[in-house]
């Protein structure tokens, strides 16, 4: 079921990230190292501080302490526009689609950090800026197919059903072209069926190049779709490994107590 | 020496009556998350009321002291303003809970513009003299001279300031308030009724307004339509400086704020020579407000207000 | 019938007639106005095309990005300012206007800058605040700095500003051509016209450009335009500054049109105007931010009529309507925010977010 274990080098690799909020320490000495074309989960309790993690690794805040490297290149302590423009593209827990703009427009606006149009060019609108203002619309146009809403392309996001809304952050954040796709729970709120597509769809992009991390809590879709997985509890790491591993191991069980992964 | 010390005077009175507006701004603010824009219209409304009947009293030759007369001005005005903050918050910002932050803002302003007209139609275009009421006999102290009204307007926003913390801390009422501006809806669920509470936070607040509005007119001697945006711009200053949402914080920023105004304006043709003279004043509390948002946007007392993720 | 007018929306042809019949309507304006209604509707169709472009360029900032501007007036001030001290007597100088327009523009661009630069990380509440305190700040200068160097001419303001000249053609004489006769106030009407649609073209390109959708990611979600590589704090600043520069150009020619500026003419009230142009009209719609700058410059002057209206009503003038002018405006602040919040012409999409329901996404599945 899972694709077989990729031999790729370290595409993302985190070293000792702390973070704490006004004496609430968040995560604790955390290292997670993520290899290019694998599915690397993140799981643990609620509070583990997992959704932390994310947010220091793509730029949202900055670590008390620790590193992180991507790619070769030292992205701690950049700014989120510039974690995406290196290569880290991420989806929210909450969805954060932009509500009034359409489906379309959501996805173009996530080709913003590839195209180079200013505000000079946006006026005059010569013959290059033309060019890629097309080829943005066209580019975003296929990720609306690509993640199955092509109909939706005309419709505003905050008007569109649960999962396509999931689809369509998805697509958004693909269109960043990012080597790194983070998914903040993308399987949140959806039943078996939809979760079963999600699974394809997740596959198919890892197959066309692109690494993914996730955090998530359905049990199946981690079991079935990660090549390996850290788990977070109170903000540390207490295993990583491959799942079937991972699931029985007693310092997992005891975090959650014996309940999801039995 | 002596300007410092008569500067440092004018300014804690000052800063008394800003601390009063505030207190409203910041109620408000830490209840909603909403500027109330029209709370200095509030206060302008309240001095013209109070105006109009101490000026009824005086005229009718009743023999009563003149303390005796401001209070009953009071009497008539706090009401009012009462009246007009419930009716404020009923109709131009309960309807927009659920808006986008915008709406109520823009009907706040909308308010302000049409007290301001209405003050201006009432009363009409002139500025009103506030008769003295109080004896005029400056004390001395320290080198600088005090008047018994400085002293009663400080002593009674004491007085006031001290009310409403006792009100927001010690009673079953400040207990649900500031429940209900931690979490609304936890407490809606723990039987808090969050409309009573709003109103009568803007109530309070109106209430506090109308004092201030007598004082301000009393201290300055004239009642004007448009006198309240200066004001509640400064006093929303003073609530920012001292933490927005915080009462405290409203209390010290307003006396803060006060003082460096008048020290500002003492000073400032020294400082500078003469190049900017006093009449730069106003522009003491914009830079002070520019500056503690760009520098410490929480305020001296608030709670970090980062941006939410 | 729906369906035959969405036909013909979309007809090229009856695109090109519309485009065409609105054309010798704005260039006949003048004549008729003046005939149907007397000169001094000219001047005021002049003021609209002013006020036009002032709330195009704060559409930018509080319409396309979101972020609230309760001191514009100060960029347009800057601007005025900026062509009354070096076209005047005030210091004797008399540039000319073609240097003098871009010059200052660039100008008010950078006083867009220097107030965002420091404020633009607030949040909506705060930013509004403190832009209020910038203006005010702005107009607080041009009333003092007369002394002890006479900067500004203090409260009185400076007159007798050069009017515009292109070339050797004076705006303020009247010229003939093709048997007709154009009085100064026409020729400041066509110029007006001539960059508004300069601005409305700006406006729409950027609109529909890269930067456009990126301000309006901004202010539909911060966190999640930064997740996708926006540059937040630059695009902000861009947007300020391209608001300012707009500001800036409606500033210069109201200097050269009016002849006189004095500090009266920017204060707040006039950044709360521009600002319900653009709320009322429609946020970040295009027409609709026109259609409100055409309504907030005409029904205060329409409102005038009010006091003949009164004497006919009820024999005599019970109030002013100077006095009535800004309550009624207050009122209809108030109104229009109760009962139609996105403004009076939205654009399409934000009327089919009136019509769908916020709740879609929780209640539906896939």
């Amino acid at each position: 079921m899972n694709a077989p274990q990729t031999s790729g080098g370290k595409l993302l690799e985190a070293v000792g990230i702390s973070k704490g909020f006004g004496g609430l320490s968040a995560l604790s000495e955390v290292s997670i190292a993520v290899r290019r074309g694998e599915i690397f989960g993140l799981i643990g309790p609620n509070g583990a501080g997992k959704t932390t993690l994310f947010n220091v690794l793509t730029g949202l805040y900055a670590p008390d302490s620790g590193e992180f490297h991507f790619g070769g290149a030292r992205l701690t302590g950049l700014k989120p526009h510039e974690v995406a423009a290196n290569g880290i593209a991420r989806t929210f827990q909450n969805i954060r689609l932009f509500a009034n703009m359409t489906a379309l427009e959501n996805v173009m606006v996530g080709r913003h950090v590839r195209t180079r149009a200013g505000v000079i060019g946006a006026i005059a609108r010569g013959a290059a800026t033309r060019a890629e203002e097309a080829a943005i619309a066209d580019h975003a146009r296929r990720l609306l197919d690509y993640v199955g809403i092509t109909r939706r392309a005309g419709e505003l996001a905050r008007a569109l059903p649960y999962g396509d809304q999931r689809r369509l952050e998805l697509a958004r954040a693909l269109a960043t072209e990012p080597l790194l796709l983070a998914l903040d729970e993308p399987a949140a709120g959806m039943n078996a069926t939809e979760t079963v597509e999600l699974k394809r769809l997740l596959e198919k992009i890892r197959a066309d190049g692109t690494t993914l991390l996730l955090i998530e809590h359905d049990v199946r879709l981690v079991m079935g779709l990660c090549d390996r997985v850290a788990v977070l509890d109170y903000g540390r790491k207490i295993a990583e490994g491959p799942p079937a591993e991972v699931r029985s191991d007693p310092a997992v069980i005891a975090a959650y107590l014996g309940g999801a992964l039995a | 020496m002596d300007i410092f010390i008569q500067q440092l005077i004018n300014g804690l009175v000052l800063g008394a009556i800003y601390a009063l507006v505030a207190l409203g701004y910041t109620m408000v603010y830490g209840i909603l998350g909403l500027i109330n824009f029209a709370h200095g219209e509030v206060v302008m409304i309240g001095a013209l009321v109070a105006l109009s009947a101490i000026q009824l009293l005086v005229g009718s030759g009743v023999a009563l002291p003149g303390p005796a007369i401001a209070a009953l001005g009071l009497l008539v005005a706090m009401p009012v303003c009462m009246l007009l903050g419930y009716t404020i918050e009923r109709v131009a910002y309960r309807p927009l809970r659920a808006a986008p932050r915008l709406a109520p803002l823009i009907t706040a302003i909308g308010v302000s513009i049409v007290l301001q007209n209405l003050a201006m139609i009432i009363w009409g275009r002139n500025y009103h003299s506030f008769p003295a009421l109080l004896p005029a006999t400056p004390r001395h102290f320290a080198g600088a001279t005090v008047s018994d009204l400085q002293i009663f307007i400080v002593l009674l926003s004491c007085a006031i300031m001290a009310g409403l913390l006792v009100l927001v801390h010690r009673t079953r009422l400040g207990r649900a308030m500031r429940a209900t501006s931690q979490n609304p809806e936890v407490a809606g669920l723990m039987g808090v009724n969050i409309n009573t509470v709003i109103s009568l936070t803007f109530v309070i607040g109106s209430a506090l307004a109308a004092v201030a509005g007598l004082m301000v007119s009393a201290y300055y001697g004239v009642a004007h339509y448009f006198m309240g945006f200066m004001l509640g711009l400064k006093a929303f200053t003073a609530a920012v400086l001292g933490g927005i949402g915080n009462l405290t914080g409203a209390v010290l920023g307003g006396v803060l704020l006060g003082i460096i105004e008048s020290m500002g304006a003492g000073y400032i043709g020294d400082l500078t020579g003469g190049f900017f003279g006093s009449h730069y004043q106003d522009v003491f509390a914009f830079l002070v407000l520019v500056l503690v948002l760009t520098l410490r946007p929480s305020g001296l007392l608030g709670e970090r207000v980062a941006e939410r993720s | 019938m729906i369906g035959e007018w969405g036909k013909l929306r979309r007809d090229p042809r009856v695109a090109w007639i519309a485009f065409a019949a609105l054309a010798v309507l704005l260039l006949a304006l003048p004549f008729f106005a003046d005939w149907a209604f007397g000169r001094a509707w000219v001047r005021i169709a002049a003021f609209v095309l002013l006020y036009i472009m002032l709330a195009l360029g704060l559409n930018i900032v509080v319409g396309y990005a979101g972020l609230l501007d309760l001191g514009y007036v100060a960029f347009f001030a800057v601007g005025a300012y900026f062509y009354a001290l070096l076209a005047s007597p005030q210091f004797g100088l008399h540039l000319p206007f073609w240097l003098l327009l871009p010059l200052g523009a660039g100008v008010a661009c950078v006083f867009g800058v220097l107030l965002g630069a420091p404020t633009l990380r607030l949040r909506g509440d705060y930013l509004a605040i403190v832009t209020l305190g910038f203006g005010e700040i702005v107009r607080i200068f041009l009333v003092n700095l007369n002394a002890p160097v006479n900067i500004t001419n203090g409260p009185q303001g400076i007159n007798l500003i050069d009017p515009i000249r292109l070339g050797s053609f004076s705006l303020a004489q009247t010229h003939t051509a093709l048997g007709l006769g154009f009085p100064p106030v026409y020729n400041y009407y066509y110029l007006f016209l001539a960059l508004t649609l300069a601005v409305v073209f700006v406006s729409i390109r950027l609109e529909n450009s890269r930067i456009g959708r990126a301000w309006v990611a901004i202010r539909e979600d911060e966190v999640a335009a930064a997740a996708m590589g926006i540059n937040t704090r630059n695009v902000k600043l861009l947007a300020f500054a391209m608001g300012a520069s707009f500001g800036g150009v409606s500033g210069g020619l109201f200097a050269g049109f009016q002849g006189f500026v004095s500090p009266e003419s920017f204060t707040l009230i006039e950044s709360i105007m521009i600002l319900c142009m653009v709320v009322l009209g429609g946020m970040g719609h295009i027409p609709g931010v026109v259609l409100g700058a055409v309504l907030l410059v005409v029904l205060p002057e329409a409102l005038r009529y009010l006091g003949p209206l009164q004497q006919l009503l009820f024999g005599k003038v019970l109030r002013d309507p100077a006095d009535l002018r800004l309550l009624v405006f207050g009122l209809a602040l108030i109104l229009v925010m109760l009962l139609r919040p996105s403004g009076l012409w939205p654009s399409a999409t934000r009327r089919r977010e009136l019509s769908t329901s916020p709740d879609t996404a929780a209640g539906k599945g896939g």
